[in-house]
Order: structure tokens, then C-alpha cells, then sequence
């Protein structure tokens, strides 16, 4: 079996094209058996597909699970009782939230392996933290959503955690003003959600016509942007505007899912998102086979991490142009990519649908 | 009486006030000698030409279907219209419309129809080419009794609409019919409602295996407009293929096959959107149901998945974009305790039609309004969903 620890130390960015190829032939042949004799629905689904997970094959030809499937079945590849953790997405109004079940080692690895990736951005060294969110989505420690899973993810990365949201979702203006003080001599950890980040922390200082001098922050954000390409406001608009109340310079994106959680794609310098050796991206065209270099195609992710529940590849409902590997500009090895935001949703053609269009 | 909403969300594409103060009599000659002019002009319409659904109407609309149509619905009473029916269309079909307009139109009354929200090329055309029928003198009273809408989804103004209609039509879905049907309508009304249903094909796979190829992708193409032409949406669209016979396997594959390749040569798109709905849908089969004897998938196109045996909840399972069940049997007779009041067309390929006639009536089924062909199950007419459309919308003057 396929065990994470014989990777944890390599650094995240380190493996080319085909040391990763082959250090993924072998962990997904394990990990496709792993699930396929621990989670009947997964076998039953490659049953139907005719897939033999014994037969060894190329990671491109092991099937994928679309993400949604995860808010329609609970799948698991442990028993009951070694779930420790499960975390729920939030999802849209009326769907119901992804259920992502996780045993002790599963969460273990993800903590690891974001504590990895972020490291390998802003330094090993544990830096005070600023959370963009308040304390009341952390309620219920059982019971994760994904925006407590993600917040408390990242506090392994900092300490003097603080939260700079009260209870109804308004900035703490004192306690920020406090914390900055208490730390001024430091680099200082920002993270939140990129809609929260903008909604509660952007537009309330905008609004109060504040500035803060946080010149010496890294901000990390991450949630996606769906939110506010309503109100067009893409990556550039959002660092430049950001930048200009708080003077905050390192600001990066990330993506990820709760599907899996812990292999994050962080953006890099030059402005793309990468996979680490802990995760790997592929895109597809309509009929699913495989994009070209640069072609637009829905998203499937593949990583490392998921054994208590078959999210190892997972076909996203987001839509991505991979740009390269290997050779991006800021000397990452991976592939590099940008998310062009959700699928477009299909216009309905049927005479089903009298009332709900706006 | 008038019907004129003064209100900046609404936006008359065609006419205006309504005087609905003096009716028609079911099909009058005037009515007929609209519609074919109608058609007429559509027909010269170079525009319109590269609609097919646009053609599709405007042939329906000429005089020997409409004379046909008349001579069919023969009346033993004097019947008149109601008065003023309004019509809540489908925003995602484009002609849907027009067909409905006509048959409130040809029940005799005045019709104000809310056209789809979004911008199709057929709704301009359609409603221009009507605009253009109406300098007509001869067509005065009709102009006066017509209005065509368009408003995005608004309670209040569909709340006024239905306060004073004598009629109206609601094109489903059932959560529409739902919340329109909180919307009063005066005590002496009527309504004809067109809610969710479920449709399904009878092939017999024995004749099929006959065919030359060339017979075969003749009626596949004809199942193929059934389908894919709609997404599969449609209510009439099949969802279950049901092969008559035993041992089909190869009529089957033939039957797959040949669809594919006409999938192909008719250059089908299709979404990611749909590619994950489907895909979606088929994990979600993998897992729940039992029967699940095999799966066919052809290039993301097309999926079949085969049943050993036909839940009673079959009318749940519905495909979309080209997602197809199959199930095989030598006896009819196994359908009839499924068929529920959901069930509307059923397209046929192969079997006598009388003989599946008898089937709903002899077993009293509670479903399926329709036996058509394959090829024709998006073919709409005045007789719909099990109502005759123009008698529901008209009145008996009853002479003792």
C-alpha cells in the first residue's frame, strides 16, 4: 500500500514530469485498489465501468468521481467507527453539503500536508495570524464545515491566532489594531475566504475609509471567486484594491476542495496555480478525453491524500487551461494552471422550466 | 373588458388592449384563413428558413392541417370561446408559443401569451411575421383580441394577468403550475395545465433486426429528433427503451450503434454541463440500483444502461442529453402495474398500434395519453397531454 510518509519529506515542488508520473502510477494503482475493496459504491461504479483495478494502468485511465457525487452518496473506505472527523461543504442553498469522511490518519496527512505546501511559500517559521472570519463557524469540532476545516488547517501555521470577525460578520476594528501593534516587528499570517476577505474586511475598511499598515502581511485566501466575478472583481482588482487599504504586497490565492482537502493549489508569483507532488491536475473536453496544452476543459484533481473515502481523482465542476509543467517562470516543477470559474451550466432545452428563469 | 398592463417590466411585442367583448366559434373560416396566411408568410420568410421549428410551425399552420384538425374535432353542440386565455410559455422552447397561441386562438378566444424571457431569433420572427398578417383588414378582430408579452419571472404581474382571464394555459413544470395556481382566477374559469410527465419507446426487436440499414437509420434518426433534439427535456421525450422480444442483443447493438453514428453525423454538442449531469446520474445508478445488468457508453454521447428488471419507480429515472434505460420482454403485460398518471407518450417502432391501444384501455391503465410513432413524439397538437385543447378552452351553447 501506498504510504504518504515515504513523500512527506521531499519538497512539494521538486518532482518533473516523469518522476511524478511514475511515483503516481504506483500510488494510484494502491490507492484505486485500496478504495475499490473498502467502499462498495466505488466498486460497484467501476464495476460498471468494466475497470479492473488490479490490472495496472496509466493514472490518466483510472476513472474519476464526479465531485458532486460526494453530496449525493456517503462514501467511505473505512469502518464507522474510525471516522474521527466529517466535514461538510456548505453548499449552494437547496443542495445538500458534500459529506467527506475522514479517519485519523487521512486528517493527519492533510494537516501535513498543507503545513508542506503553505511552508514552502511563506517559510517554516510559525507567524502570528490573522484570520479574516469569525470565531462561531468553529462551533461544533465533530461536525466540520468546510470553512472551520480550512481555518483551523491553517492555524497550524501560525500562532496568536485572531480572529478579526465578530459574531454578526463585522470587523473588530480594535482588535486588529491591537494585534498589528502586539506584532509590528513581524511578518504576520492573514488568512480567510476570498469572498470574506473582500465582503467583510476590503469594503468595511474602504467604507470607514481606514488604513491599515500591514505592509509586513501574507495574505492566503482560497473559497473561490464565483462570489465576486458577480461583481467583477478578478485576482488583479482584487490584490491592487486590497493593497491599497492595508499596504499588504504578498498576497496568494489558492484552490482546493473539501473533496480534498490539504492538497492545495497555491498561486505562485507569476500568477498560476500548481500541483505539488501531493496533487496533480488534468483537464478534459466534453467527451472527456484529455485538453491539450492551453485548451480549456473541465477539471479533474487528482491527490495523494484521500484513504478513508475514494477522492483520490475527482472530476470537478470547474472549468481550467493548463498552461504547462515543469517549466513555469518561478521555477516550480508541476504542472501550472489558471480556473476559468464554474461550467456553464447547460441551457435547459424542455418545456420543464416556465418559472424559475429570471 | 381590457386587458392592458401599464407596467415598465412588461413589454408587448405585439398588441395591446384586448377586446375580448365578442368571440369566435371554434375554427371559423376567418380563424382557418389567418393561420394559413400566417403560414404563408413564414414561409417566404427567408429568415425563417434556417429555423426548422420555425418551418415545423409554419406547415402546421397551413390550410390543410388546420382543415384537417377541423374536420376532426367536429362538434355535436354549438361551442364558442371562453374569452380571454393567457398563456404562460416555456422559456426555453422557442416555438412553443406560437403552437399555443394558435390553439387559443382556434377555440375561438382572445389570447394574451407571455412569450420566453430569453432572446430566440423564432419569437422576433414568429411575432413579425404575425404583425405583418394583421395589416390585413380582413383580420382586424383577431388583431384586437391578441397581445404577445414578454416579462421576466414576476408574481404581481402574472397575479394581474390571471385576475380577469377566462383562460389559462400553464406549460409546466409542476413547481410553476404550483406557484401560479396560488394566483386566483375569477370563479367561471378554466385552466389547462401541462405538468412533468414521463415518456417511453417500444421497439420490436425482432422487426428491427430486419431492417436494411438504410430503413434503420431512418427510424433511428426519427428517435434521435425524439431525443436529442430537446436534450431529452421534452415530456414526450422517451427515457426507457423497451425491446419486445427475446434474445435482442443484436437488434440492440444495432439499434446503439446506428444511433451513435447519427449522433455524430448530426453533430450533436455537448456541454460539460451535460457530460457531468450524465456522468452524475450514472455513478448515482452504479451504486443504487440492483437490476443494473450492464452499461453502454458510447464516446460521453450516449449512455444505456441495461435493467434485468423494471422497478416500479422507473418513471423516476429520467436521462437527459442522451442517458437511456433499456429493459427486454416478451410480454407487454409487465408494464401495466408501472404505468402510472405520469406517464404520457408512448413512441413505438414495430408493434400493432391497436393492439397497444387495447393494452391502455383494456387494463385501464392510469397513464399514457399518447401512441405515436417514433419520430414523432415532439409532433404537438391540438389534442395534448390527454386534453383536447380547443374543447377545454371553449363552451357548449347546449340546444334542447
Amino acid at each position: 500500500m501506498f504510504n504518504l510518509d515515504s513523500i512527506i519529506d521531499v519538497a512539494p515542488y521538486s518532482l518533473n514530469k516523469s518522476e511524478k508520473n511514475a511515483l503516481y502510477d504506483d500510488a494510484f494503482f494502491a490507492l484505486t485498489q485500496h478504495h475499490y475493496e473498502n467502499c462498495k459504491p466505488y466498486r460497484k461504479i467501476l464495476n460498471a465501468l468494466s475497470v479492473d483495478p488490479s490490472i495496472k494502468q496509466d493514472v490518466t485511465n483510472i476513472p474519476f468521481l464526479p465531485v458532486r457525487i460526494f453530496k449525493e452518496q456517503d462514501l467511505k473506505s473505512v469502518e464507522e467507527f474510525q471516522v474521527v472527523k466529517t466535514m461538510t461543504s456548505s453548499g449552494t442553498s437547496g443542495q445538500r453539503p458534500s459529506k467527506i469522511f475522514l479517519d485519523r490518519d487521512t486528517s493527519k496527512n492533510q494537516t501535513k500536508v498543507l503545513v508542506k505546501v503553505i511552508c514552502s511559500f511563506i517559510g517554516k517559521k510559525r507567524l502570528p495570524m490573522l484570520v479574516i472570519d469569525s470565531k462561531v463557524v468553529l462551533k461544533d469540532r465533530k461536525q466540520f464545515s468546510a470553512r472551520g476545516a480550512g481555518i483551523l488547517g491553517f492555524s497550524m501555521l501560525g500562532h496568536d491566532v485572531t480572529y478579526a470577525l465578530d459574531e454578526n460578520m463585522n470587523l473588530d476594528v480594535e482588535i486588529v489594531e491591537e494585534f498589528y501593534r502586539k506584532h509590528e516587528e513581524s511578518d504576520i499570517l492573514i488568512f480567510g475566504f476570498t469572498f470574506m476577505v473582500w465582503e467583510f474586511f476590503y469594503k468595511k475598511l474602504k467604507e470607514l475609509n481606514k488604513k491599515l499598515p500591514l505592509d509586513n502581511g501574507i495574505l492566503i485566501h482560497g473559497g473561490g471567486w464565483k462570489k465576486l466575478e458577480e461583481k467583477s472583481v478578478d485576482n488583479n482588482t482584487f490584490k491592487s484594491k486590497l493593497s491599497r487599504v492595508c499596504g499588504i504586497k504578498k498576497v496568494y490565492n489558492y484552490y482546493g476542495m473539501v473533496e480534498q482537502t490539504g492538497s492545495i493549489f497555491m498561486e505562485c508569483e507569476a500568477g498560476y496555480l500548481h500541483s505539488s507532488i501531493f496533487s496533480d491536475v488534468i483537464t478534459r473536453r466534453e467527451d472527456f478525453s484529455i485538453c491539450d496544452l492551453n485548451e480549456a476543459g473541465v477539471i479533474q484533481l487528482l491527490s495523494l491524500l484521500p484513504k478513508s473515502y475514494p477522492g483520490h481523482s475527482i472530476l470537478s465542476e470547474d472549468s481550467g487551461i493548463i498552461h504547462g509543467e515543469d517549466d513555469c517562470q518561478c521555477g516550480r516543477l508541476g504542472k501550472y494552471f489558471t480556473v476559468q470559474g464554474r461550467i456553464k451550466n447547460a441551457e435547459i432545452r424542455g418545456c420543464s422550466d416556465t418559472f424559475s428563469e429570471q | 373588458m381590457t386587458h392592458f398592463l401599464n407596467n415598465k417590466n412588461v413589454h408587448y411585442l405585439l398588441g395591446g388592449e384586448i377586446d375580448a367583448t365578442r368571440l369566435f366559434v371554434p375554427y371559423d373560416n376567418l380563424l382557418c384563413d389567418f393561420l394559413n396566411d400566417l403560414s404563408l408568410q413564414l414561409r417566404k420568410c427567408e429568415v425563417a428558413s434556417s429555423y426548422p421549428d420555425v418551418i415545423t410551425f409554419a406547415f402546421w399552420c397551413r390550410r390543410a392541417n388546420i382543415a384537417r384538425l377541423k374536420e376532426e374535432y367536429s362538434s355535436s353542440h354549438a361551442r364558442l370561446g371562453l374569452g380571454t386565455v393567457f398563456h404562460i410559455t416555456p422559456s426555453n422552447v422557442p416555438v412553443n408559443f406560437a403552437f399555443s397561441f394558435c390553439f387559443g386562438l382556434l377555440s375561438g378566444n382572445a389570447n394574451i401569451v407571455r412569450v420566453p424571457t430569453k432572446a430566440f431569433p423564432q419569437v422576433d420572427i414568429i411575432c413579425f411575421a404575425i404583425a405583418k398578417v394583421f395589416e390585413n383588414n380582413d383580420y382586424r378582430e383577431i388583431k384586437l383580441r391578441t397581445a404577445f408579452i414578454r416579462y421576466k419571472q414576476n408574481e404581481e404581474i402574472t397575479r394581474l394577468l390571471s385576475m380577469d382571464c377566462n383562460g389559462r394555459i400553464i406549460w409546466g413544470g409542476n413547481e410553476t403550475i404550483n406557484k401560479v395556481r396560488q394566483l386566483p382566477m375569477p370563479a367561471r374559469s378554466v385552466e389547462v395545465l401541462f405538468s412533468d410527465r414521463y415518456s417511453f419507446c417500444i421497439i420490436n426487436a425482432i422487426l428491427l433486426n430486419a431492417l436494411e440499414q438504410s430503413d434503420l437509420n431512418r427510424l433511428v434518426e426519427g428517435f434521435y429528433n425524439d431525443t436529442y433534439l430537446m436534450d431529452q427535456n421534452a415530456c414526450s421525450s422517451p427515457h426507457l427503451l423497451v425491446w419486445l422480444g427475446k434474445e435482442s442483443s443484436m437488434a440492440k447493438d444495432r439499434f446503439w450503434k446506428t444511433l451513435s453514428e447519427v449522433i455524430l453525423e448530426k453533430q450533436y454538442r455537448m456541454t460539460h454541463a451535460g457530460a457531468s449531469d450524465k456522468y452524475v446520474q450514472f455513478c448515482n445508478d452504479a451504486i443504487e440500483l440492483d437490476n443494473l445488468h450492464d452499461v453502454k457508453v458510447y464516446g460521453n454521447t450516449l449512455y444505456c444502461i441495461t435493467l434485468n428488471e423494471l422497478p416500479s419507480n422507473i418513471d423516476e429515472y429520467r436521462g437527459s442529453c442522451g442517458y437511456f434505460y433499456e429493459y427486454e420482454t416478451e410480454d407487454l403485460k409487465c408494464l401495466s402495474h408501472i404505468v402510472n398518471n405520469s406517464y404520457q407518450t408512448l413512441t413505438y417502432f414495430g408493434t400493432d398500434r391497436e393492439y397497444l391501444l387495447d393494452f391502455v384501455v383494456d387494463n385501464g391503465l392510469l397513464g399514457i395519453d399518447r401512441i405515436v410513432p417514433v419520430g414523432q413524439a415532439l409532433d404537438i397538437g391540438v389534442i395534448w397531454d390527454g386534453y383536447d385543447i380547443v374543447k377545454s378552452l371553449s363552451r357548449i351553447i347546449d340546444l334542447q
